[in-house]
C-alpha cells in the first residue's frame, strides 16, 4: 500500500505546547535557518525551492520558487516578504490550526525566504476574525526575536529581518494578493492592475514575494530533508504534501496532511465516510470558488492536474461535503450571498453582477418564475467570467454554473413546486439519525 | 435620532480629550514604529481606536487620520471598508454567527434564528442592556451573522469577539449568551477566558493580551488532529 497520509506540518500538533519554541526545537526547529543562512547561498536556497517543485498552496499552484526567482537583484530597491495568512476562502480551515498549532514553522520559513529574496522586512497579513491566533503569532514573533531567529545578524550570519504581524479587518477579497498589498498600505484592499506584478512593484512600488501561510511553512522541511525527499510525496507535477479539510457531512471532519493526488473516496475511507445513514451528493475540491464536484468524482486524484482535467480546480483542498439531504440551491444561494457581500465594487461585471445574480437567486429558490430565470442565471454568470477585474469573479461563478450543470433538475423541481422541496432540519448535525431510510 | 439617521451631514469631530491622546499615542507610536511606511499604520490604529470607545467614533477618525497625515476623508473611506470597524457601540461581547453554507447547512441558520428570538435583536443589533436575561448585570452584546471563519470543520462555529466556539447547538449558544450577559466567565473552544470585545481589539492593534496566560488558552482539538491520529495509528509518518 502506498504511503497515504504525511503529517509534516502537522506532525507535532497532539504536544500540549506545540506552538512555543521549545516545543518547535524539539522536532528540529530552526535546524533549517542555521543551513540557509551559514551553508547556503541565497540563490542555492531559491535553487533548492525550485526544484523541489513546491507549488503556491494558496490556491493558484504557482511554482514557489520560480516566483522567489523573479525578484530583481542589485536593484538598489528594498524588497518586502509578505505571507498571506487572509484564509477567507469558504471551506478553507487550515492555516488557522497551522499558525495556532505551529507558528514557529511559518516563521522559520519567512526567515529562509526573505533571506533567499534579500528582503530585510516582512509582514504576516493575518485575518483579524481570529483573536487567538493574533496572540500566538505575536508571542512566536517575541519568542523568536528573543532566541536571535529574527532582528540584527541572525545566527551570526550578517543577515537581519524584521517581522511585522499586521491584522486585517474583515474582508475576503484582502486573500487576493495585489489588494492584500493596498490593504497593507493602510488602503481600501482592492485588487491592482497587473503587470507590473508584484516581484516588480509590490509593497510600497518594491520587489514583494507573497506566499500562503502553508507554502512558507512548507519550506523548513524541505531544506531539511532535502527537495528529493519532498519529490516522494504527490505526483510528478503536483509534488510533496497539503492539508486536505474535510467538513460537513463526514464522520470524523478535520485536517488530514496527505500526499497531493489522494482521491476524496480515500479520504472518506480515513474519515469514517459520509455521516451514518448518508451518501454523498456534492462537493467542492477547493472551496467555495471551485467548480462544484459530485460522486462521479471520488476517484479523482486530488492533485492541480488532475482536479484541472476533471473540470474544477484543487484550490485550497477544502473538501465541503453535503450529503443527499442538502439543497444545492440553498447553498449554491448562500455562496453566491457571500460574494456579493465581499465584491470590493472596483468593476462593473461583478458589482452589479452579483448583485443581479443574488436577486435572481432568490426569486428561483422561492420557486418563482420559470425556466428562463434560470438562463438569466447562466446568462450573468457568463458576462461576470473572464470579464471581471480579478479571480472573485470568476470564482463567483464556479458554484452557479457547476450546480446548475449537475443538478439542473433540482432547480427545475423548486419551479414545479414553487418553493423549496427540501426540509432543512435534516441537515444539521443533531437532526436525528435516519432509520433505514435509504 | 443622530445626524446620520436625520441624513444630515456630520458635525466636524473634536478630537478625544487630551489625556485620552496622551494615553493613546503611546500605543499608537508604537503602531507606527512597525512600518517603514505611516500610512501602513492604518488598519492597526483604527483597531486601537475601536479598543478605546468600542466603535470608530468621528472622534477616532480625526485621530488617526492627525496621526498619519491624512484627511478624515481618507480614513473613512478605508474605514467602511472593513466589515470588522463598527459605526455604531458594540456591546461588551460582539457575538458572531457563521452563516455560510457550510456552518449553515449543519446547523447555523438554526443557531442564529434562536438567537434572534432569545435575545430579541436582529443582525447586527446590539441588546439593551440586562434584555430579557433576569441575572444580567448590566451587560450587553451585539450579535452578527459572520462569513465563512476558517473553521469549518467545527462546524457550526461561533465566535465572540472573535474567539472561536466550535461544534455549536441552538442549546449552547442560548447558553454561552446568556453567561455573557450574566457576566460569567466563558472560555473559548480554542482560546483562553474571552475578554472585553475593548481589550480584544487592542490585542488585533497588535499587543499581546496584557493576561500573560491568555496565549497559552485552548485544548488540542480532535479535529485538527484527526489525520495525525489516523498516520500515527497506521504507522505512517513523513
Ligand atoms: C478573491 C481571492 C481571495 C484569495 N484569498 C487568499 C487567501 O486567503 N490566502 C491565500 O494564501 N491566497 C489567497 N488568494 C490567492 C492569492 O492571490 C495568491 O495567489 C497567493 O497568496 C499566492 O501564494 P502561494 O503562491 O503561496 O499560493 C486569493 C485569491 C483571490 C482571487
Ligand atoms: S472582480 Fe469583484 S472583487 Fe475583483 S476587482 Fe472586480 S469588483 Fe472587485
Ligand atoms: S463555513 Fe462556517 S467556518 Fe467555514
Amino acid at each position: 500500500m502506498t504511503l497515504k497520509l504525511a503529517p509534516v506540518l502537522s506532525r507535532a500538533w497532539d504536544e500540549q505546547d506545540s506552538y512555543t519554541l521549545e516545543g518547535y526545537r524539539r522536532r528540529e526547529g530552526y535546524t533549517a535557518i542555521r543551513k540557509a543562512l551559514t551553508e547556503m547561498t541565497p540563490d542555492e536556497v531559491i535553487g533548492e525551492v525550485k526544484e523541489s517543485g513546491l507549488r503556491g498552496r494558496g490556491g493558484g499552484g504557482f511554482p514557489t520558487g520560480v516566483k522567489w526567482s523573479f525578484i530583481p537583484q542589485g536593484d538598489g530597491k528594498p524588497h518586502y516578504f509578505v505571507v498571506n495568512a487572509d484564509e477567507s476562502e469558504p471551506g478553507t480551515c487550515k492555516d488557522i490550526p497551522t499558525m495556532l498549532a505551529n507558528p514557529h514553522e511559518l516563521i522559520e520559513g519567512i526567515v529562509i525566504g526573505s533571506y533567499a529574496i534579500r528582503s530585510h522586512q516582512a509582514f504576516i497579513y493575518v485575518r483579524g476574525e481570529v483573536t487567538h491566533v493574533a496572540r500566538r503569532l505575536l508571542a512566536a514573533v517575541r519568542e523568536a526575536y528573543a532566541a536571535g531567529f529574527l532582528g540584527k545578524d541572525i545566527l551570526g550570519s550578517g543577515f537581519d529581518l524584521d517581522l511585522t504581524v499586521h491584522v486585517g479587518a474583515g474582508a475576503y477579497i484582502c486573500g487576493e494578493e495585489t489588494a492584500l498589498l493596498d490593504s497593507l498600505e493602510g488602503r481600501r484592499g482592492q485588487p491592482r492592475n497587473r503587470p507590473p506584478f508584484p516581484a516588480v512593484e509590490g509593497l510600497y512600488a518594491s520587489p514583494t514575494v507573497v506566499n500562503n501561510v502553508e507554502s512558507v511553512a512548507s519550506v523548513p522541511s524541505i531544506l531539511r530533508n532535502g527537495k528529493d525527499w519532498f519529490r516522494t510525496f504527490g505526483s510528478e507535477k503536483s509534488p510533496g504534501f497539503g492539508f486536505f479539510s474535510l467538513s460537513g457531512h463526514v464522520t470524523r471532519p478535520g485536517q488530514y496532511e496527505a500526499g497531493l493526488g489522494v482521491t476524496l473516496r480515500e479520504l472518506l475511507d480515513l474519515a469514517g465516510g459520509i455521516r451514518h445513514g448518508h451518501r454523498l451528493k456534492f462537493w467542492t475540491p477547493g472551496g467555495s470558488s471551485t467548480p462544484l464536484f459530485t460522486d462521479e468524482h471520488l476517484d479523482v486524484p486530488l492533485d492541480f492536474e488532475n482536479v484541472a482535467s476533471a473540470g474544477s480546480i484543487l484550490g485550497t483542498r477544502a473538501l465541503q461535503v453535503f450529503d443527499e439531504t442538502t439543497c444545492v440551491v440553498r447553498a449554491a444561494l448562500r455562496w453566491t450571498e457571500f460574494y456579493a457581500h465581499e465584491s470590493c465594487g472596483k468593476c462593473t461585471p461583478c458589482r452589479e453582477g452579483t448583485y443581479w445574480l443574488v436577486q435572481a437567486y432568490r426569486r428561483l429558490e422561492a420557486g418563482q418564475g420559470d425556466e428562463a430565470e434560470l438562463e438569466k442565471l447562466l446568462d450573468i454568470c457568463d458576462n461576470i467570467n473572464g470579464r471581471a477585474f480579478c479571480a472573485l469573479g470568476d470564482g463567483a461563478v464556479s458554484p452557479i454554473v457547476s450546480s446548475i450543470k449537475y443538478f439542473r433538475d433540482e432547480y427545475l423541481e423548486h419551479l414545479r413546486q414553487g418553493g423549496c422541496p427540501f426540509d432543512p432540519s435534516r441537515t444539521t448535525v443533531w437532526a436525528p439519525a435516519l432509520t433505514g431510510a435509504y | 435620532m443622530s445626524t446620520a439617521e436625520l441624513g444630515l451631514p456630520a458635525v466636524p469631530a473634536k478630537g478625544y480629550p487630551q489625556d485620552v491622546k496622551e494615553r493613546l499615542d503611546q500605543d499608537a507610536d508604537a503602531v507606527i514604529a512597525r512600518y517603514p511606511v505611516k500610512r501602513s499604520a492604518l488598519l492597526p490604529l483604527l483597531h486601537l481606536v475601536q479598543s478605546e470607545e468600542g466603535f470608530v467614533s468621528g472622534d477616532g477618525i480625526k485621530y488617526c487620520a492627525d496621526k498619519l497625515d491624512l484627511t478624515t476623508a481618507e480614513v473613512s473611506g478605508v474605514a467602511t471598508f472593513y466589515s470588522m470597524y463598527k459605526r455604531r457601540q458594540v456591546g461588551d461581547y460582539h457575538v458572531g454567527v457563521c452563516t455560510n453554507t457550510l456552518c449553515a447547512v449543519l446547523g447555523g441558520d438554526e443557531i442564529f434564528a434562536t438567537l434572534k428570538e432569545h435575545l430579541g435583536v436582529e443582525n447586527d443589533q446590539r441588546t439593551e442592556v440586562s434584555a430579557g436575561v433576569p441575572e444580567a448585570q448590566g451587560k450587553s452584546l451585539t450579535l452578527e451573522h459572520i462569513e465563512c471563519n476558517a473553521a469549518c470543520d467545527f462546524a457550526p462555529v461561533m465566535t465572540v469577539n472573535w474567539e472561536l466556539f466550535d461544534n455549536m447547538t441552538p442549546e449552547k449558544a442560548k447558553q454561552l449568551v446568556d453567561d455573557l450577559l450574566a457576566g460569567r466567565e466563558v472560555v473559548a473552544s480554542r482560546g483562553p477566558a474571552v475578554c472585553s470585545f475593548r481589550e480584544t481589539e487592542r490585542i488585533l492593534a497588535g499587543f499581546e493580551d496584557r493576561r500573560e496566560d491568555a496565549v497559552h488558552g485552548g485544548t488540542i482539538a480532535p479535529e485538527s488532529i484527526v489525520g495525525l491520529r489516523v498516520a500515527q495509528a497506521r504507522g505512517e509518518s513523513a
